[in-house]
């Protein structure tokens, strides 16, 4: 009851040795995910809390522990190289929670990566977890899902949480959160999330959280006017931003009137997605949808 | 990172993209002997970090040395008031004194990272010096684009696409052409975000450029770019962004009465619109970000009680990498440093350490109201008056 990771993901961290890398790698594994290895080049042979192999190359944790889910934790510069390894080892799903990677080169990684079979979610993104198979992939705190049957997918990382928690509280459950990420430009967009839960039979409904910048939420729009039978809700945030400054996310700034939240949120009512009015609305608009499906 | 039109044009000279002769001047006296070198009628430019300075009286046409230093005197140590800048307007602390020229035609030339389009797009329109919005919206089949494949590069048909697209004289091609590729190479090899030539204007002398250039740099490229970091400007910023900044805090200030502290860019924007919808209006944006420490959130915490238009605080911290305790003990000490805070404080506090974190509140004896959830944080806005 899940997309993209489950009981079967073998979890590698590349960059497991850093601060952010072994913090989050030790609660993954607390959480339940299979952690299988880390990679830190020069740091090849050592132990991860004296169980998990560290290797130089991604190739050779593959080889060794058949690792088919990386999450990576290296600083901006060295991210796009950090990705492409983990491609080049044939790893089919990288996440990539790094924040701070120049525009241009996510436009390289995300062309690149165009012609392989390895899928990248974010980069600037919290990652992914599916409660039911205890499996998480990324740095939201565990303990606030819960398992069930509604699929969350957000460009941001406590907002997710904020969401999760209001559907918690009223004790609906999640299939998988997915937090795609705050750039401009991310290996996964919104539509290819939906494609994967109209797709996965439990998933029952869908939360979908956007923001203002970019025309990322009205292709969703478009999406689940043209495929989707699965109930959507959907808020966006930032009514509140003036044109032309960044809100903390790079991908999160007003350029022209697509961009507005405004017009995201009309593209999502007349594709049919129930729209939420105000942030603390997620979870009542989620019960609501769900007691009329 | 915004950067000023002489600045731009200074990295376009380096790369030997033409642009009309010209100096930069501190003062009147200066602007005189700059016009007096350059011979013949001049422009003077106020140098702010926003458009429509035209229309905003912040350029001005001159045609003595004597007339340069006026329009200078009339211009420097003011504030220019356009239609992006606010009501109080930015202040000109340099002019650019320019050679007039005698132009023929003047056209559009943009270059941005679109993230919809996966990579670098670069547009022209036979419509120069005018905003490129308005463009968009009236006659949007006048713009011609086209994608750099980032693998692929720039090609020379795309090129020559933009450049009969736009109309240019079949004897002027190959210029336009080599401006827009070098225009493209400065770009890439600088990590712009974004690079606006309005208008590059053909002269009657057949000669082609860059009559106005307004370059954006990546923040988050400027890493690997440090003679660039040298061109930020501090004196068009907000002081407080500026302060802000400076600690590595995202912070923008706005025009409302409630202040606002939160973790994570979206959970930011999500209260401000809740601030919004209890009829109340943000006074900034703050992401104190997931690594904070007691001293950021300190110094986050005092930005605000520093802006004097801020009348109620709102607080959002959703406790994950950045810890609960962490929170409330940046913000006791933030009050301990600035003394008596009076204003109202409501705050949500959940995740990580939160039972530790409300008890350095309670100790603290700060007037602060928590409240367990995003719908109660409405409520409390409202109740508060705000």
């Amino acid at each position: 009851m899940s997309i993209l990771i489950n009981n079967n993901t073998r979890l590698l961290v590349q960059g497991i040795t850093g601060r952010e890398g072994s913090f989050h790698a030790s609660k993954c594994l607390e959480y339940g995910t299979h952690l299988v290895a880390g990679v830190t080049p020069g740091k090849g042979g050592k132990l991860f809390q004296t169980k998990i192999p560290i290797f130089n190359t991604v190739k050779a944790a593959v080889e060794e522990t058949g690792a088919n889910v990386s999450l990576i934790f290296v600083p901006p510069a060295f991210a796009a190289d950090a990705i492409f390894e983990a491609a080049d080892a044939g790893i089919p799903l990288v996440v990539c929670i790094t924040e701070g990677i120049p525009v241009l080169d996510s436009a390289n990684i995300v062309r690149g990566l165009k012609n392989s079979t390895t899928r990248l979610i974010g980069p600037n993104c919290p990652g992914l977890i599916s409660p039911g198979d205890r499996c998480k992939i990324g740095i939201m705190p565990g303990d606030i899902h819960l398992p069930g049957k509604v699929g969350v997918v957000s460009r941001s990382g406590t907002l997710t949480y904020e969401a999760v928690v209001q559907l918690t509280e009223l004790g609906i459950g999640q299939s998988t959160c997915v937090g795609i990420g705050g750039d401009p430009i991310i290996g996964t967009n919104f539509v290819d999330i939906l494609q994967l839960f109209q797709n996965d039979l439990d998933t029952e409904a869908i939360v979908l959280i956007g923001e203002i910048g970019g025309t990322k939420e009205q292709e969703a729009a478009e999406y689940i006017k043209a495929y989707l039978t699965k109930p959507v809700a959907s808020l966006i945030v930032g009514q509140t931003a003036p044109p032309g400054r960044r809100m903390g996310h790079a991908g999160a700034i007003v350029t022209g009137i697509a961009g507005q939240a405004s017009e995201k949120v009309k593209a999502l009512a007349q594709a049919g997605a129930v729209t939420i009015s105000t942030p603390d609305g997620i979870g009542s608009t989620v019960k609501k949808i769900l007691s009329q499906a | 990172m915004k950067i000023h039109e002489y600045q731009a044009k200074q990295i376009l000279v380096k790369n030997k993209i033409s642009v009309p002769r010209g100096e930069v001047a501190s003062s009147p006296e200066e602007a005189r002997l700059i016009a007096k070198d350059l011979g013949g009628k001049v422009v003077v430019k106020a140098q702010v970090h926003a458009g429509g300075r035209g229309k905003a009286g912040g350029i001005k046409l001159a045609d003595s040395p004597g007339a340069a230093q006026k329009a200078a005197e009339s211009l420097i140590n003011t504030n220019l008031i356009t239609f992006q800048t606010g009501p109080k307007g930015i202040p000109v602390l340099k002019v650019l004194v320019e050679e007039a020229m005698d132009i023929e035609k003047e056209v559009y030339l943009g270059i941005v990272v679109d993230g919809q389009a996966g990579g670098v797009v670069i547009m022209a329109s036979e419509s120069g010096g005018i905003e490129i919005e308005d463009v968009a919206n009236k006659d949007p089949g006048s713009i011609v684009k086209i994608l750099v494949d980032p693998l692929i590069g720039l090609q020379q048909y795309q090129v020559r696409r933009l450049s009969y697209g736009i109309k240019i004289k079949p004897s002027l091609v190959p210029t336009v052409n080599k401006f827009i590729t070098s225009l493209y190479s400065v770009f890439v090899e600088n990590d712009f975000s974004l690079a606006e030539i309005n208008p590059l204007a053909i002269t009657s002398d057949g000669r082609v450029l860059a009559l106005d250039a307004k370059i954006n740099l990546e923040d988050d490229a400027l890493f690997r770019h440090n003679e660039l970091n040298e061109l930020r400007d501090i004196s068009q910023e907000d002081p407080l962004e500026v302060r802000a900044s400076s600690y590595g805090i995202q912070y923008i200030k706005l025009d409302g009465d409630v202040g606002c502290m939160v973790n994570g860019a979206g959970l930011a924007m999500a209260t401000m619109d809740i601030i919004l919808e209890a009829g109340a209006h943000p006074a900034n944006f703050l992401d104190v970000g997931g690594g904070a420490t007691e001293e950021k959130v300190a110094e986050a915490f005092r930005i605000i009680l520093a802006d004097s238009k801020v009348k109620h605080i709102l607080i959002n911290i959703f406790g994950g990498i950045l810890r609960c305790d962490i929170a409330a003990q940046g913000i006791v000490d933030a009050c301990k440093i600035d003394g008596n805070v009076n204003i109202p404080i409501v705050m949500l506090m959940r995740g990580t350490n939160v039972e530790e974190g409300k008890k350095i509140l309670h100790e603290s004896n700060l007037n602060i109201s928590l409240v367990s959830n995003l719908k109660e944080a409405a409520i409390a806005v409202n109740s508060e008056g705000i």
